[in-house]
Protein backbone atom coordinates (compact mmCIF):
# COMPACT_ATOMS: atom_id res chain seq x y z
CA UNK A 1 0.00 0.00 0.00
CA UNK A 2 2.66 2.43 -0.95
CA UNK A 3 4.47 3.86 -3.94
CA UNK A 4 6.16 1.06 -5.90
CA UNK A 5 9.87 1.12 -6.59
CA UNK A 6 10.21 1.39 -10.37
CA UNK A 7 12.19 -0.88 -12.69
CA UNK A 8 13.11 0.85 -15.95
CA UNK A 9 14.80 -0.77 -18.96
CA UNK A 10 16.88 1.62 -21.07
CA UNK A 11 17.32 1.30 -24.83
CA UNK A 12 19.91 3.08 -26.95
CA UNK A 13 18.49 4.17 -30.28
CA UNK A 14 19.89 5.90 -33.34
CA UNK A 15 17.94 6.78 -36.48
CA UNK A 16 14.89 5.04 -35.03
CA UNK A 17 16.66 1.72 -34.49
CA UNK A 18 17.80 0.06 -31.31
CA UNK A 19 21.58 -0.15 -31.34
CA UNK A 20 24.27 -1.38 -28.97
CA UNK A 21 23.87 -4.76 -27.45
CA UNK A 22 20.38 -6.13 -27.60
CA UNK A 23 20.35 -9.89 -27.82
CA UNK A 24 16.82 -11.10 -27.29
CA UNK A 25 16.07 -14.73 -27.82
CA UNK A 26 12.88 -15.26 -29.85
CA UNK A 27 12.95 -11.81 -31.36
CA UNK A 28 13.20 -11.68 -35.13
CA UNK A 29 14.34 -8.08 -35.27
CA UNK A 30 16.21 -6.95 -32.16
CA UNK A 31 16.59 -3.52 -33.71
CA UNK A 32 12.90 -2.73 -33.69
CA UNK A 33 12.28 -0.37 -30.76
CA UNK A 34 8.51 -0.81 -30.89
CA UNK A 35 8.74 -4.59 -30.61
CA UNK A 36 11.18 -4.33 -27.71
CA UNK A 37 9.12 -1.67 -25.97
CA UNK A 38 6.06 -3.91 -26.21
CA UNK A 39 7.96 -6.87 -24.81
CA UNK A 40 9.25 -4.83 -21.88
CA UNK A 41 5.83 -3.28 -21.32
CA UNK A 42 4.21 -6.71 -21.18
CA UNK A 43 7.04 -8.03 -19.00
CA UNK A 44 6.13 -5.50 -16.30
CA UNK A 45 8.47 -2.54 -16.94
CA UNK A 46 7.21 0.43 -14.95
CA UNK A 47 8.54 2.92 -17.48
CA UNK A 48 10.75 2.86 -20.55
CA UNK A 49 13.71 5.06 -21.38
CA UNK A 50 15.04 5.66 -24.87
CA UNK A 51 18.44 7.22 -25.17
CA UNK A 52 18.79 8.81 -28.59
CA UNK A 53 22.40 8.54 -29.70
CA UNK A 54 21.74 9.76 -33.25
CA UNK A 55 24.57 11.71 -34.79
CA UNK A 56 22.61 13.96 -37.14
CA UNK A 57 19.48 16.07 -37.25
CA UNK A 58 18.04 13.80 -39.96
CA UNK A 59 18.49 10.77 -37.75
CA UNK A 60 16.76 12.54 -34.89
CA UNK A 61 13.66 13.15 -36.95
CA UNK A 62 13.54 9.40 -37.60
CA UNK A 63 13.77 8.91 -33.84
CA UNK A 64 10.71 11.13 -33.43
CA UNK A 65 8.73 8.78 -35.67
CA UNK A 66 9.97 5.85 -33.60
CA UNK A 67 8.80 7.55 -30.38
CA UNK A 68 5.43 8.11 -32.00
CA UNK A 69 5.09 4.47 -33.12
CA UNK A 70 6.09 3.26 -29.65
CA UNK A 71 3.63 5.55 -27.87
CA UNK A 72 0.95 4.23 -30.21
CA UNK A 73 1.26 0.78 -28.71
CA UNK A 74 2.82 1.02 -25.28
CA UNK A 75 0.76 2.49 -22.45
CA UNK A 76 3.38 3.06 -19.82
CA UNK A 77 5.43 6.25 -19.39
CA UNK A 78 8.13 6.89 -21.93
CA UNK A 79 11.23 9.02 -21.27
CA UNK A 80 13.44 10.13 -24.14
CA UNK A 81 16.93 11.53 -23.68
CA UNK A 82 19.77 12.58 -25.96
CA UNK A 83 20.29 15.59 -28.17
CA UNK A 84 17.87 17.93 -26.40
CA UNK A 85 19.27 21.45 -26.73
CA UNK A 86 16.25 23.74 -26.72
CA UNK A 87 12.62 23.94 -25.63
CA UNK A 88 11.54 23.19 -29.20
CA UNK A 89 13.22 19.77 -29.01
CA UNK A 90 11.17 18.98 -25.90
CA UNK A 91 7.98 20.17 -27.53
CA UNK A 92 8.56 17.90 -30.54
CA UNK A 93 9.28 14.87 -28.36
CA UNK A 94 6.23 15.40 -26.16
CA UNK A 95 4.04 15.85 -29.22
CA UNK A 96 5.44 12.60 -30.63
CA UNK A 97 4.32 10.80 -27.48
CA UNK A 98 7.15 11.07 -24.94
CA UNK A 99 5.99 11.72 -21.37
CA UNK A 100 9.30 12.93 -20.03
CA UNK A 101 12.64 14.02 -21.41
CA UNK A 102 16.08 13.70 -19.93
CA UNK A 103 18.75 16.34 -20.43
CA UNK A 104 22.45 16.10 -19.74
CA UNK A 105 25.23 17.90 -21.66
CA UNK A 106 23.12 20.75 -23.01
CA UNK A 107 22.01 21.69 -19.50
CA UNK A 108 25.62 21.66 -18.29
CA UNK A 109 26.60 24.00 -21.13
CA UNK A 110 23.56 26.24 -20.54
CA UNK A 111 21.80 25.67 -17.19
CA UNK A 112 19.06 28.16 -18.10
CA UNK A 113 17.70 25.43 -20.42
CA UNK A 114 16.35 23.70 -17.29
CA UNK A 115 14.36 26.81 -16.28
CA UNK A 116 13.02 27.18 -19.81
CA UNK A 117 11.79 23.58 -20.01
CA UNK A 118 10.37 23.55 -16.47
CA UNK A 119 8.57 26.87 -16.92
CA UNK A 120 6.92 25.72 -20.13
CA UNK A 121 6.10 22.07 -19.34
CA UNK A 122 6.46 21.75 -15.57
CA UNK A 123 9.26 20.24 -13.46
CA UNK A 124 7.77 16.77 -13.69
CA UNK A 125 8.60 16.50 -17.40
CA UNK A 126 12.32 16.85 -16.82
CA UNK A 127 14.76 14.16 -15.77
CA UNK A 128 18.25 15.48 -15.08
CA UNK A 129 20.76 12.90 -16.24
CA UNK A 130 24.04 13.19 -14.33
CA UNK A 131 27.07 11.18 -15.43
CA UNK A 132 29.27 11.30 -12.34
CA UNK A 133 32.60 9.75 -11.41
CA UNK A 134 35.00 10.06 -8.53
CA UNK A 135 37.24 13.10 -8.97
CA UNK A 136 39.04 16.00 -7.36
CA UNK A 137 36.03 18.15 -6.51
CA UNK A 138 34.53 19.26 -3.21
CA UNK A 139 32.10 16.33 -2.91
CA UNK A 140 34.57 13.89 -4.42
CA UNK A 141 32.34 13.38 -7.47
CA UNK A 142 32.81 15.11 -10.81
CA UNK A 143 30.29 15.65 -13.60
CA UNK A 144 31.39 14.19 -16.93
CA UNK A 145 30.10 14.46 -20.48
CA UNK A 146 30.35 12.24 -23.55
CA UNK A 147 29.51 9.09 -21.67
CA UNK A 148 32.13 9.66 -19.00
CA UNK A 149 34.97 10.36 -21.42
CA UNK A 150 35.24 14.09 -20.72
CA UNK A 151 35.59 15.60 -17.28
CA UNK A 152 34.08 19.03 -16.64
CA UNK A 153 35.75 19.89 -13.36
CA UNK A 154 32.22 20.58 -12.05
CA UNK A 155 31.25 19.25 -8.67
CA UNK A 156 28.42 16.73 -9.14
CA UNK A 157 26.60 17.58 -5.92
CA UNK A 158 26.77 21.34 -6.54
CA UNK A 159 25.38 20.73 -10.03
CA UNK A 160 22.52 18.61 -8.70
CA UNK A 161 21.65 21.31 -6.14
CA UNK A 162 21.75 24.04 -8.78
CA UNK A 163 19.71 22.08 -11.33
CA UNK A 164 17.12 21.04 -8.75
CA UNK A 165 16.58 24.65 -7.68
CA UNK A 166 15.93 25.51 -11.34
CA UNK A 167 13.19 22.89 -11.71
CA UNK A 168 13.87 19.18 -12.16
CA UNK A 169 11.40 16.37 -11.53
CA UNK A 170 13.85 13.51 -11.10
CA UNK A 171 17.55 12.75 -11.14
CA UNK A 172 18.97 9.92 -13.20
CA UNK A 173 22.27 9.24 -11.47
CA UNK A 174 24.68 7.37 -13.73
CA UNK A 175 27.85 6.14 -12.12
CA UNK A 176 30.64 6.32 -14.68
CA UNK A 177 32.81 4.29 -12.32
CA UNK A 178 30.28 1.46 -12.16
CA UNK A 179 28.85 1.69 -15.70
CA UNK A 180 29.48 -1.44 -17.73
CA UNK A 181 31.21 -3.27 -14.89
CA UNK A 182 28.16 -5.29 -13.80
CA UNK A 183 29.72 -5.07 -10.33
CA UNK A 184 26.70 -3.36 -8.82
CA UNK A 185 25.23 0.14 -8.59
CA UNK A 186 27.37 2.77 -6.91
CA UNK A 187 25.54 2.58 -3.58
CA UNK A 188 27.96 4.93 -1.85
CA UNK A 189 27.19 7.72 -4.33
CA UNK A 190 23.44 6.96 -4.29
CA UNK A 191 23.32 7.27 -0.50
CA UNK A 192 25.17 10.58 -0.58
CA UNK A 193 23.02 12.07 -3.35
CA UNK A 194 19.87 10.93 -1.53
CA UNK A 195 20.99 13.16 1.36
CA UNK A 196 21.22 16.32 -0.74
CA UNK A 197 18.10 16.16 -2.91
CA UNK A 198 14.35 15.90 -2.38
CA UNK A 199 13.40 14.71 -5.89
CA UNK A 200 13.11 11.04 -6.87
CA UNK A 201 16.41 9.35 -7.64
CA UNK A 202 16.87 6.82 -10.44
CA UNK A 203 19.98 4.66 -10.02
CA UNK A 204 21.89 3.75 -13.16
CA UNK A 205 25.09 1.96 -14.07
CA UNK A 206 26.56 -1.31 -12.85
CA UNK A 207 23.59 -3.66 -12.41
CA UNK A 208 24.80 -7.23 -12.82
CA UNK A 209 23.10 -9.36 -10.17
CA UNK A 210 19.69 -9.39 -8.49
CA UNK A 211 21.23 -8.28 -5.19
CA UNK A 212 22.45 -5.09 -6.89
CA UNK A 213 18.89 -3.89 -7.33
CA UNK A 214 17.89 -4.28 -3.68
CA UNK A 215 21.22 -2.76 -2.60
CA UNK A 216 20.48 0.39 -4.63
CA UNK A 217 17.07 0.71 -3.00
CA UNK A 218 18.62 0.21 0.44
CA UNK A 219 20.98 3.08 -0.40
CA UNK A 220 18.01 5.32 -1.13
CA UNK A 221 17.13 4.99 -4.82
CA UNK A 222 13.46 5.33 -5.84
CA UNK A 223 13.84 3.69 -9.23
CA UNK A 224 16.28 1.37 -10.96
CA UNK A 225 17.43 1.70 -14.53
CA UNK A 226 19.29 -1.07 -16.33
CA UNK A 227 20.13 -1.99 -19.90
CA UNK A 228 22.30 -4.98 -20.72
CA UNK A 229 21.05 -7.31 -17.98
CA UNK A 230 17.59 -7.04 -19.57
CA UNK A 231 18.71 -6.92 -23.21
CA UNK A 232 20.75 -10.11 -22.79
CA UNK A 233 18.09 -11.73 -20.65
CA UNK A 234 20.45 -12.27 -17.72
CA UNK A 235 17.20 -12.00 -15.83
CA UNK A 236 13.70 -10.78 -16.48
CA UNK A 237 11.96 -7.74 -15.05
CA UNK A 238 9.71 -10.12 -13.09
CA UNK A 239 12.72 -11.79 -11.51
CA UNK A 240 14.04 -8.40 -10.40
CA UNK A 241 10.66 -7.46 -8.95
CA UNK A 242 10.21 -10.78 -7.18
CA UNK A 243 13.65 -10.33 -5.66
CA UNK A 244 12.72 -6.83 -4.48
CA UNK A 245 9.39 -8.01 -3.08
CA UNK A 246 11.20 -10.76 -1.18
CA UNK A 247 13.35 -8.06 0.40
CA UNK A 248 10.28 -6.13 1.47
CA UNK A 249 10.21 -3.44 -1.21
CA UNK A 250 6.87 -2.45 -2.76
CA UNK A 251 6.73 -3.31 -6.47
CA UNK A 252 4.04 -3.47 -9.14
CA UNK A 253 3.69 -7.15 -9.95
CA UNK B 1 -18.39 11.02 -29.78
CA UNK B 2 -15.90 11.78 -26.98
CA UNK B 3 -14.14 15.14 -27.15
CA UNK B 4 -10.70 15.81 -25.64
CA UNK B 5 -10.43 19.47 -24.68
CA UNK B 6 -7.40 21.04 -26.34
CA UNK B 7 -6.28 24.10 -24.41
CA UNK B 8 -2.56 23.67 -24.92
CA UNK B 9 -1.97 21.43 -21.92
CA UNK B 10 -1.58 17.72 -21.53
CA UNK B 11 -0.40 14.88 -23.66
CA UNK B 12 -3.50 14.87 -25.83
CA UNK B 13 -2.36 12.15 -28.16
CA UNK B 14 -1.68 9.77 -25.28
CA UNK B 15 -5.24 10.20 -24.11
CA UNK B 16 -6.54 9.79 -27.64
CA UNK B 17 -4.53 6.60 -28.20
CA UNK B 18 -5.66 5.12 -24.89
CA UNK B 19 -9.31 5.71 -25.82
CA UNK B 20 -8.68 4.22 -29.27
CA UNK B 21 -7.19 1.13 -27.62
CA UNK B 22 -10.43 0.62 -25.73
CA UNK B 23 -12.45 1.04 -28.93
CA UNK B 24 -13.62 4.61 -28.42
CA UNK B 25 -13.20 7.25 -31.07
CA UNK B 26 -12.24 10.71 -29.85
CA UNK B 27 -11.78 14.16 -31.29
CA UNK B 28 -9.15 16.59 -29.98
CA UNK B 29 -10.72 20.03 -30.14
CA UNK B 30 -11.03 23.46 -28.55
CA UNK B 31 -14.32 24.19 -30.33
CA UNK B 32 -16.88 24.98 -27.59
CA UNK B 33 -19.83 23.69 -29.62
CA UNK B 34 -18.21 20.31 -30.29
CA UNK B 35 -17.16 20.07 -26.63
CA UNK B 36 -20.66 20.88 -25.40
CA UNK B 37 -22.37 18.54 -27.87
CA UNK B 38 -20.02 15.58 -27.22
CA UNK B 39 -21.18 12.49 -25.32
CA UNK B 40 -18.21 12.83 -22.99
CA UNK B 41 -15.63 15.58 -22.49
CA UNK B 42 -12.09 14.75 -21.37
CA UNK B 43 -10.15 17.55 -19.65
CA UNK B 44 -6.43 16.70 -19.50
CA UNK B 45 -3.74 18.85 -17.90
CA UNK B 46 -0.01 18.76 -17.30
CA UNK B 47 2.24 21.31 -15.64
CA UNK B 48 1.67 24.04 -13.08
CA UNK B 49 -1.81 24.93 -11.80
CA UNK B 50 -1.68 28.65 -12.59
CA UNK B 51 -0.30 28.15 -16.09
CA UNK B 52 -2.99 25.55 -16.85
CA UNK B 53 -5.76 27.87 -15.62
CA UNK B 54 -4.41 30.74 -17.72
CA UNK B 55 -4.33 28.57 -20.81
CA UNK B 56 -7.76 27.15 -20.03
CA UNK B 57 -9.33 30.60 -19.69
CA UNK B 58 -7.57 31.90 -22.82
CA UNK B 59 -8.90 28.96 -24.85
CA UNK B 60 -12.45 29.44 -23.54
CA UNK B 61 -12.25 26.11 -21.73
CA UNK B 62 -13.39 27.45 -18.36
CA UNK B 63 -16.74 28.51 -19.78
CA UNK B 64 -17.08 25.24 -21.66
CA UNK B 65 -16.57 23.27 -18.42
CA UNK B 66 -19.02 25.42 -16.44
CA UNK B 67 -21.71 25.19 -19.13
CA UNK B 68 -21.20 21.50 -19.61
CA UNK B 69 -21.43 20.65 -15.92
CA UNK B 70 -24.46 22.91 -15.49
CA UNK B 71 -26.14 20.99 -18.32
CA UNK B 72 -25.27 17.65 -16.70
CA UNK B 73 -22.87 16.56 -19.47
CA UNK B 74 -20.35 13.86 -18.51
CA UNK B 75 -16.79 15.07 -17.98
CA UNK B 76 -13.53 13.30 -17.10
CA UNK B 77 -10.72 15.41 -15.59
CA UNK B 78 -7.21 13.94 -15.61
CA UNK B 79 -4.29 15.06 -13.38
CA UNK B 80 -4.16 18.88 -13.44
CA UNK B 81 -7.44 18.56 -15.34
CA UNK B 82 -8.85 17.26 -12.03
CA UNK B 83 -7.09 19.85 -9.87
CA UNK B 84 -8.42 22.88 -11.78
CA UNK B 85 -12.00 21.77 -11.06
CA UNK B 86 -11.45 22.68 -7.39
CA UNK B 87 -11.92 26.16 -5.88
CA UNK B 88 -8.23 27.02 -5.75
CA UNK B 89 -4.66 25.80 -6.01
CA UNK B 90 -1.52 26.96 -4.18
CA UNK B 91 1.17 25.83 -6.66
CA UNK B 92 3.62 28.73 -7.24
CA UNK B 93 1.28 31.17 -5.47
CA UNK B 94 -2.51 31.19 -5.01
CA UNK B 95 -4.67 30.60 -8.09
CA UNK B 96 -8.41 30.37 -8.57
CA UNK B 97 -9.76 27.21 -10.13
CA UNK B 98 -12.98 26.56 -12.04
CA UNK B 99 -14.75 25.85 -8.76
CA UNK B 100 -16.89 22.82 -9.59
CA UNK B 101 -15.68 21.15 -6.38
CA UNK B 102 -15.21 23.08 -3.12
CA UNK B 103 -11.69 22.57 -1.85
CA UNK B 104 -8.06 23.52 -2.24
CA UNK B 105 -5.23 21.79 -4.08
CA UNK B 106 -2.04 22.00 -2.00
CA UNK B 107 1.41 20.46 -1.83
CA UNK B 108 1.57 16.87 -0.61
CA UNK B 109 3.37 16.46 2.72
CA UNK B 110 6.05 13.96 1.69
CA UNK B 111 9.85 14.10 1.90
CA UNK B 112 10.40 13.19 -1.76
CA UNK B 113 8.46 15.10 -4.41
CA UNK B 114 7.14 14.91 -7.09
CA UNK B 115 5.11 11.79 -6.34
CA UNK B 116 6.15 9.79 -9.39
CA UNK B 117 5.23 6.22 -10.16
CA UNK B 118 2.71 3.47 -9.55
CA UNK B 119 0.69 3.74 -6.36
CA UNK B 120 -2.37 1.95 -4.97
CA UNK B 121 -5.77 3.58 -5.08
CA UNK B 122 -8.21 2.73 -2.30
CA UNK B 123 -11.27 2.81 -4.49
CA UNK B 124 -14.65 3.57 -2.97
CA UNK B 125 -17.04 0.61 -3.06
CA UNK B 126 -19.58 2.85 -4.79
CA UNK B 127 -17.21 3.87 -7.57
CA UNK B 128 -18.15 3.34 -11.20
CA UNK B 129 -14.70 4.29 -12.49
CA UNK B 130 -13.00 1.58 -10.46
CA UNK B 131 -15.45 -1.21 -11.20
CA UNK B 132 -13.31 -4.38 -11.19
CA UNK B 133 -10.28 -2.34 -10.13
CA UNK B 134 -10.19 -2.47 -6.36
CA UNK B 135 -6.78 -1.62 -4.93
CA UNK B 136 -4.86 -1.53 -8.22
CA UNK B 137 -1.75 0.55 -8.92
CA UNK B 138 -2.01 3.54 -11.26
CA UNK B 139 0.66 5.89 -12.59
CA UNK B 140 0.95 9.25 -10.80
CA UNK B 141 3.11 12.29 -11.58
CA UNK B 142 2.37 15.32 -9.37
CA UNK B 143 3.37 17.26 -6.26
CA UNK B 144 0.01 18.82 -5.43
CA UNK B 145 -3.38 17.30 -4.65
CA UNK B 146 -6.75 17.89 -3.01
CA UNK B 147 -6.83 16.30 0.44
CA UNK B 148 -10.37 16.72 1.77
CA UNK B 149 -13.14 14.51 0.44
CA UNK B 150 -15.67 16.35 -1.72
CA UNK B 151 -19.17 16.59 -0.20
CA UNK B 152 -21.85 14.34 -1.66
CA UNK B 153 -19.30 12.70 -3.92
CA UNK B 154 -17.69 9.28 -4.27
CA UNK B 155 -14.14 9.87 -3.04
CA UNK B 156 -11.26 7.45 -3.62
CA UNK B 157 -7.90 7.93 -1.95
CA UNK B 158 -4.19 7.35 -2.38
CA UNK B 159 -1.48 7.65 0.25
CA UNK B 160 1.95 9.20 -0.23
CA UNK B 161 3.17 10.83 2.95
CA UNK B 162 -0.48 11.58 3.65
CA UNK B 163 -3.89 10.69 2.23
CA UNK B 164 -5.05 12.66 -0.79
CA UNK B 165 -7.84 12.36 -3.34
CA UNK B 166 -6.98 9.98 -6.17
CA UNK B 167 -10.44 10.27 -7.74
CA UNK B 168 -13.73 12.07 -7.23
CA UNK B 169 -17.03 11.12 -8.88
CA UNK B 170 -20.05 13.34 -8.47
CA UNK B 171 -22.97 13.24 -10.85
CA UNK B 172 -21.68 13.74 -14.40
CA UNK B 173 -18.22 14.80 -13.20
CA UNK B 174 -15.47 12.17 -12.84
CA UNK B 175 -11.89 13.05 -12.04
CA UNK B 176 -8.63 11.19 -11.49
CA UNK B 177 -5.32 12.53 -10.16
CA UNK B 178 -3.30 9.77 -11.87
CA UNK B 179 -2.83 9.12 -15.59
CA UNK B 180 -5.11 6.29 -16.74
CA UNK B 181 -3.74 6.72 -20.26
CA UNK B 182 -0.30 5.73 -18.92
CA UNK B 183 -1.46 3.06 -16.49
CA UNK B 184 -1.33 0.05 -18.79
CA UNK B 185 -4.17 -2.48 -18.67
CA UNK B 186 -5.75 -1.15 -15.45
CA UNK B 187 -5.82 2.36 -16.90
CA UNK B 188 -7.50 1.06 -20.05
CA UNK B 189 -10.10 -0.66 -17.90
CA UNK B 190 -10.83 2.58 -16.04
CA UNK B 191 -11.20 4.47 -19.33
CA UNK B 192 -13.61 1.78 -20.54
CA UNK B 193 -15.57 1.99 -17.30
CA UNK B 194 -16.06 5.71 -17.86
CA UNK B 195 -16.76 5.50 -21.60
CA UNK B 196 -19.39 2.81 -21.05
CA UNK B 197 -21.44 5.17 -18.89
CA UNK B 198 -21.80 7.68 -21.74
Amino acid sequence: MTLAKRVIPCLDVAAGRVVKGVNFINLVDAGDPVALAKIYGEAGADELTFLDISASVEERSTTLEMVSRTAEQVFIPLTVGGGIREVGDVDRLLRAGADKVSVNTAAILRPQLINEIADRFGDQVLVLSVDARRGQTLSGYEVTTHGGRKGTGMDAFAWIADATSRGVGEILLNSMDADGTRAGYDTEMIAQVREITHVPLIASGGAGALEDFSAALAAGADALLAASVFHFQTFTISQVKEHLALHGYPVRL
Amino acid sequence: MIAILDYGSGNLRSAQRAFALTGHETIVTSDPEICLASDGLVVPGVGAYGACMEQLIAAGGRDVILKRVAAGGPLLGICVGMQILFTAGSEKGPHSGVGIFTGEVSEIAAPILPHIGWNNVRASEESTLFRGLKDERFYFVHSYAAKEGVAEAINSYCNYGEDFLAAVERGPVSTVQFHPEKSGAVGARLISNWAETL
